[in-house]
């Protein structure tokens, strides 16, 4: 619901200099995005400015996304990991800094880790066969009433299909191997406010569903359409909303359309010198209106709430196990020079023979320090002290920059894993810092007990790392992976394990879920998270707002 | 291509004849440490189908649950829920570990070289060492002691320091400090001792290999059953023997009284608890926290008495929650992944302190423990205590017990340091699995010919025909194998020499007269009748305590052949609220799973038909032509309890009027029984042991015909003379059974 209105996020301003080297920090992961978009001037009445028919406002993503993005996988067409006729991994494009690189490692840890081989391959289909999609069953005199409004809408096949899911395994998966059961009747693109208004009241007219769409990165089965829905299902995509209608210098407060996808709202953001320091693994892709609806906001407020204190905290922090390490470590690019591989060996000759530090328990933290020059050398030096207290090691930038550069390749490593009968998923909690240590250790153990006992060959691989903290506790990413040669049922195992770790989450402590939001996948321990009472006043919002079920994606309750 | 699973990571070192050093890098794709997950698992004997027990006894266990189903509908329903317990279908056939006599390699080669062994024992894997004080000071530390710290120190105005002062004092009076030289000693000293006392001493190597890979894998607890204080001892010398880290022990603070004996146990790795530490609030968190530390850290072993005390009847005693509850909390709040429960049961062929038990339960005191009391007991020394025979099962996962039946922790909620009373899902939770591990202790428990010898000489008093009683025995050995029991019959000794030996190693309780077996009665001619009494009680509760190792094997299906003995009718149903009255009034004698009275009649049954003693239809049960030989064996094995009980209900109906304490009633009773021994209106020797009163009395309390009230220091119970009439009236059959008792279940 909160997708299809526009969001009103904070933006926290701070001074112009230190927004800027936020933003050289991001457009370095995200060097030479595809187009320049051409800005128009802020208004707050854009439908007035552009007028219903004039051409669509330009954002990073088209109307048409299959033309930038992959039909079947994570990104952008021309980014993804491949092997090479070497036999070596590389990863393609010229978006991320990782592009066209050759990472060495990467193949001996990925056959270690998963007993994976290259030999072993399993191929999605060419493209999508438009013969098995759901015919689109959509009512004639709502079509007619849509033609009136001007709004744009479509019934193309491969429109809707790229619209009736989000980026969760089974989706994935089916998009590869099968075909969903049902999929949205149309797709409509609304410019603004007013569109989104005559769109319900359409709906509501014709009594239709309504699906809301922004960036369609959803890993909760959200976007996902009830099989047993009748309706017509409308997918509102709220991709051409992408606009910033005003800033409030003042108070620090921004209206900006739902539809905009994180990178170009920072970008904009920034002609004006402000950021909202929100940075989700899947800014590229994810919209305001998703980050509102799945309650990822504020997700950095510790940082972009007091900075100004003296606090001695990071802007950012990736504390990763060892088995992570072990993995960063494979996504080490070929260097350059004899001299480097040289000054390589020397460190880590150095890290594992000096300083006496095992490869197989090393864990790593990585910490982005944000602010100007004095401030963040003043806290580099209080964390490496603390550091060198508990018996650690400064890594360095460079390995920092790895770390970071890792969050935003490693949607894109799924794709290459299904290639080689390796499914995996990341999924996340909070949870009380008490319980940190104990969630972590009976969730890994309880992934690896699953996989065991549901016949999978090979031991997973069932890692996770601390990616925010708070005062009351910390946000737990998981990434579990296994290789599923030899399962009739990938899938279906796959969500059964799934399903026992967050069962496990919960009984230690931990929340049902951080910011990836609960939508379908995981409402299943709604009552048991928030009582039947809880149920019951969401329930009612749900009943006074929406007594029609228009908006009826199923999602929560 | 299924996974390997490496059979142990580490070698036992031991069994010199054993070869084929298992290895660890056999392990494939998943790592040693995955592998032993499967421990969990017994990969040997199907427990598997534990869960649903009855489900493949197939027709006979159907007709059952029809007709007395619906009897018991209600009952039954309210417990539907709980897992049933381990019930094996095919009792015969089950199959158990082969056992190895430890001390032979003893009695080859030096104790002392033996006791200064390399001892580098596995330990748990996710194990950071520290030394006790460490521990010690861990716990002090702890925010669950400092919370009650405060707490107490705001309640009582006292300063916090005082307090953590008096919690700094009560943790050196508990804590072990278990020290290397100590526990070389034990070994040396202890291999010594028991090379003299027993002629063997026989473990089930694989449950020693299956408890060396849980030991790494989780935190492991230990439960072993308590017939002597020779259990501890051994175990410890058992895990030594076997390179596996020494427990720490659970023991009574009775020992701190023996000065040297005290410490030395303390340095081979012994903790002391309080008998009785309920009110205490400090203690408890102290106490409390010491074993969870403990077991978090993977420091060592827990092992503790499910049975809270030697078992002076040899009878395994009804469980105690609180240690249990103890050391699953960490669990509950997720602190560990899982823990081990072990339960291993050891049997004695005959038991060190037969005879002091004996005095003991007649009213004569124990004598309280100290060294010199040690030294003295020396003489024993130079007797024979034949064989022990000790089984470590299978352990078990707290985590799959606890799967299904926990369901959303109420620790989430709560910071997990804040003491919390434990829910009454918990309570339930953890009284079920202290049942099913005694009920695991007594499956695995060894029962010795002359336990099988003792059985039938009691039902054949005074004298019994020597070929006679091998006949019998050999009966009764079929018998118990039918039921389930663990029958060790040494080297297949053919049965006429079984049955000397074991009258030989028992020659102070039974000898071979003119071909006839009786009693060992010395003195009993000479001397006041009341004198003759005692000395034949005392023979007589001897050989009862052997004869009660049989009796949890037999409960069940004796239970039924009583009831069919009292019910008028052969109807289902009348039996089964008999069989459900008797198993209400014995539930403190014997072990049964709680709230499974059904299950429990339906076994007994099963086992009845097994051996062609009764036959079912829809609506009846009969016993058989050849049966009733059986029948009325199963029925008199049991009558000591029935009789005795009947004597100690008639006594609290007749002869008290006004509330009493325990101490005031065990003697009384006592009076009461010994007069009616002496004037012969009673033969019922055994309900002189104060082991049966008790239990008497507490079955009172449960069935609500006593009252039981807590006073400063004890309880007092008053009886309700009516409803224990009533109860002696079931008793004799006049009532109909189930109508006051039934409508309550």
């Amino acid at each position: 619901m909160a997708a299809a209105a526009e969001g009103a996020a904070g933006s926290g301003g701070r001074s112009p200099s230190s927004a800027r080297r936020r933003l050289r920090i991001i457009s370095g992961h995200l060097r030479g995005s595809p187009r320049t978009p051409e800005r128009e001037t802020l208004s707050p009445n854009p439908c007035k400015v552009q007028g219903g028919s004039a051409g669509p406002p330009s954002g990073s993503i088209p109307k048409k996304r299959q033309e930038l993005l992959k039909w079947n996988g994570w990104g952008y067409n021309d980014s993804k990991f491949i092997f090479n006729k070497k036999g070596q991994a590389e990863f393609t494009g010229k978006r991320y800094r990782l592009g066209g690189m050759i990472l060495p490692t990467f193949k001996e840890w990925i056959e270690k880790t998963f007993g994976a081989s290259l030999e072993h391959k399993t191929t999605s289909r060419a493209s999508l066969n438009i013969n098995d999609v759901p015919p689109s069953v959509v009512n004639e005199e709502f079509i007619q009433d849509l033609r009136a409004t001007k709004i744009s809408y479509s019934q193309d096949a491969e429109d809707r299909v790229f619209r009736a899911h989000g980026h969760c395994l089974h989706e994935i998966f089916v998009l590869r191997e099968g075909m969903f059961k049902r999929i949205p009747d149309i797709v409509v693109w609304p410019v603004c406010h007013e569109d989104v208004v005559k769109i319900v009241e359409l709906a509501c007219k014709h009594n239709l569903c309504i699906i809301p769409f922004g960036g369609g990165t959803s890993v909760s089965s959200a976007l996902e359409c009830p099989e047993e829905e009748k309706r017509t299902i409308i997918s509102l995509d709220t991709s051409q909303m992408n606009r910033i209608l005003w800033i409030d210098e003042k108070n620090l407060t921004a209206c900006v359309e739902a539809g905009i996808v994180g990178q170009d709202l920072e970008k904009q953001l920034a002609e004006s010198g402000f950021c909202t320091g929100h940075e989700p693994d899947s800014m590229e892709f994810s919209s305001l209106g998703g980050w509102v609806a799945t309650r990822a906001s504020g997700m950095k407020k510790n940082i972009y709430g007091n900075i100004e204190d003296l606090r001695c905290a990071p802007a950012s922090i990736r504390l990763v196990d060892n088995a992570q390490f072990q993995f960063g470590h494979a996504l080490k690019p070929q260097v350059a020079s004899i001299f480097t591989s040289f000054l390589d060996g020397l460190k880590k000759f150095y890290i594992t023979k000096f300083k006496g530090f095992d490869p197989n328990l090393l864990c790593v933290a990585t910490l982005l320090f944000e602010g100007d020059r004095e401030k963040v050398l003043q806290h580099e030096k209080q964390v490496y002290d603390i550091a060198t207290k508990f018996g650690g090691l400064a890594a360095g930038e460079d390995n920092g920059q790895r770390g970071y550069m890792l969050t935003f390749v490693i949607a894109y490593l799924r794709d290459l894993g299904l290639d080689y009968y390796v499914i995996g998923e990341s999924f996340e909690t909070s949870v009380p810092w008490d319980r940190v240590l104990d969630l972590c250790r009976n969730v890994k153990e309880r992934i690896v007990r699953e996989c065991k006992e549901r016949g999978v060959q090979f031991a997973p691989l069932s890692t996770c790392r601390v990616t925010q903290t708070y005062d009351a506790g910390a946000c737990v990413y998981f990434y579990f992976a296994f290789n599923y040669r030899g399962i009739s049922d990938p899938i279906h195992v796959y969500e059964q394990i799934e399903r026992a770790a967050r069962e496990e989450i919960l009984a230690n402590g931990g929340s049902l879920s951080h910011h990836h939001g609960v939508g379908k996948l995981r409402k299943h321990w709604m009552k048991e998270s928030i009582s039947d009472v809880g149920l019951g006043m969401l329930r009612s919002v749900k009943e006074y707002v929406d007594p029609n079920n228009i908006f009826g994606n199923k999602n929560l309750l | 291509m299924a996974p390997p699973i490496s059979p142990f990571p580490r070698p036992l070192p031991r069994p010199p004849h054993r070869t084929g050093q298992p290895n660890r890098a056999g392990a494939g794709p998943w790592e040693p440490r995955e592998a032993a997950v499967a421990v969990g698992k017994p990969p040997r004997r199907g427990r598997a189908g534990e869960r649903g027990a009855g489900g493949r006894r197939g027709g006979a266990r159907r007709t059952m649950a029809a007709a007395a189903g619906a009897a018991a509908a209600a009952a039954a329903l309210g417990r539907a829920r709980r897992e049933a317990p381990m019930y094996s279908k095919e009792l015969t056939s089950k199959k158990r570990d082969e056992f190895e006599d430890i001390l032979e390699e003893r009695r080859l080669s030096s104790d002392l070289r033996y006791a200064m062994k390399c001892y580098t024992p596995v330990i748990y894997k996710g194990l950071s060492p520290c030394k006790p004080n460490a521990i010690k000071s861990a716990v002090l530390q702890s925010e669950q002691v400092q919370y009650v710290i405060k707490q107490l120190a705001k309640e009582m105005g006292e300063s916090p320091e005082i307090i953590q002062e008096e919690a700094t004092e009560i943790l050196d009076e508990m804590g072990h400090s278990m020290q290397l030289g100590a526990v070389r000693f034990f070994a040396f000293t202890l291999s010594k001792i028991f090379k003299r006392l027993f002629q063997r001493v026989c473990v089930n190597e694989e449950g020693m290999q299956r408890l060396q890979r849980a030991i790494q894998e989780h935190p492991v607890v230990l439960l072993p059953s308590h017939r002597s204080y020779v259990d501890f001892l051994m175990l410890s010398y058992l895990l030594y023997t076997y390179d596996l880290a020494l427990p720490v022990i659970a023991a009574g603070i009775d020992f701190l009284g023996m000065k040297i004996v005290g410490e030395l146990l303390r340095r081979a790795g012994a903790f002391f608890m309080r008998r009785s530490f309920g009110g205490n609030r400090l203690y408890w968190a102290v106490f409390a926290e010491y074993v969870k530390t403990m077991l978090r850290s993977g420091y060592a072993p827990i092992e503790f008495f499910l049975e809270g005390t030697r078992s002076r009847t040899a009878k395994t005693l009804t469980p105690k929650f609180g240690l249990l509850s103890i050391v699953m909390e960490p669990f509950f709040k997720r602190e560990v992944f899982d823990t081990y429960l072990v339960p291993i049961s050891i049997s004695y062929e005959r038991i060190l302190e037969e005879s002091l038990y004996a005095y003991e339960l007649l009213g004569v005191p124990k004598p309280k423990e100290s060294t010199s009391g040690l030294l003295k007991a020396r003489r024993i020394l130079s007797d024979n205590f034949g064989t022990i025979h000790i089984y470590v099962g299978q352990p078990v996962s707290l985590r799959t017990l606890a799967s299904g039946r926990i369901h959303h922790c109420p620790y989430n909620l709560v910071p997990r340091h804040l003491p919390q009373k434990p829910s009454e899902d918990i309570q339930e939770f953890v009284s079920d699995v202290a049942y099913k591990m005694e009920l695991l202790q007594i499956e695995n428990m060894v029962l010795s010919p002359w336990v099988l010898v003792a059985a039938v000489l009691l039902q054949n008093l005074p004298a019994m025909e020597f070929e006679l009683l091998i006949e019998k025995t050999l009966w009764l050995k079929g018998l118990t194998q039918t039921f389930g029991g663990f029958i060790e019959w040494p080297d297949n000794l053919c049965a006429k020499k079984a049955v000397v030996s074991s009258l030989s190693l028992h020659s102070n309780i039974a000898q071979l007269l003119d071909g006839h077996v009786v009693l060992n009665n010395k003195g009993v001619e000479d001397g006041a009748v009341g004198e003759v009494v005692f000395k034949h009680a005392l023979a007589i509760l001897m050989c009862a305590t052997y004869r009660n190792q049989l009796l949890n094997v037999f409960v069940r299906p004796s239970l039924v052949a009583l009831a069919l003995q009292m019910t008028p009718s052969f109807r289902k149903e009348e039996v089964y609220s008999c069989f459900t009255f008797l198993r209400d009034v014995f539930s403190d004698e014997f072990i049964f799973f709680p709230g499974i009275s059904l299950k429990d009649f339906e076994e007994g049954c099963f086992l009845l038909t097994k051996c062609d003693a009764i036959q079912t239809t829809q609506q009846e049960i009969f016993p058989t032509d050849k049966g009733s030989v059986t029948l009325s064996f199963l029925s008199a094995m049991f009558r000591p309890f029935v009789e005795g009980y009947q004597l100690i209900f008639r006594y609290l109906w007749k002869e008290t009027k006004e509330a009493f304490t325990e101490k005031q009633f065990i003697p009384g009773v006592r009076n009461f029984v010994f007069q009616l021994l002496e004037k012969g209106s009673t033969q019922c020797y055994e309900a002189l042991s104060s082991d049966m009163q008790k239990n008497a009395l507490a079955a009172l309390v449960h069935l609500g015909a006593v009252k039981k009230k807590k006073i400063s220091n004890g309880f007092t119970y008053s009886v309700n003379q009516e409803a224990v009439h009533k109860i002696l009236e079931m008793f004799d059959a006049r009532t109909p059974v189930q109508k006051p008792v039934a409508a309550r279940l």
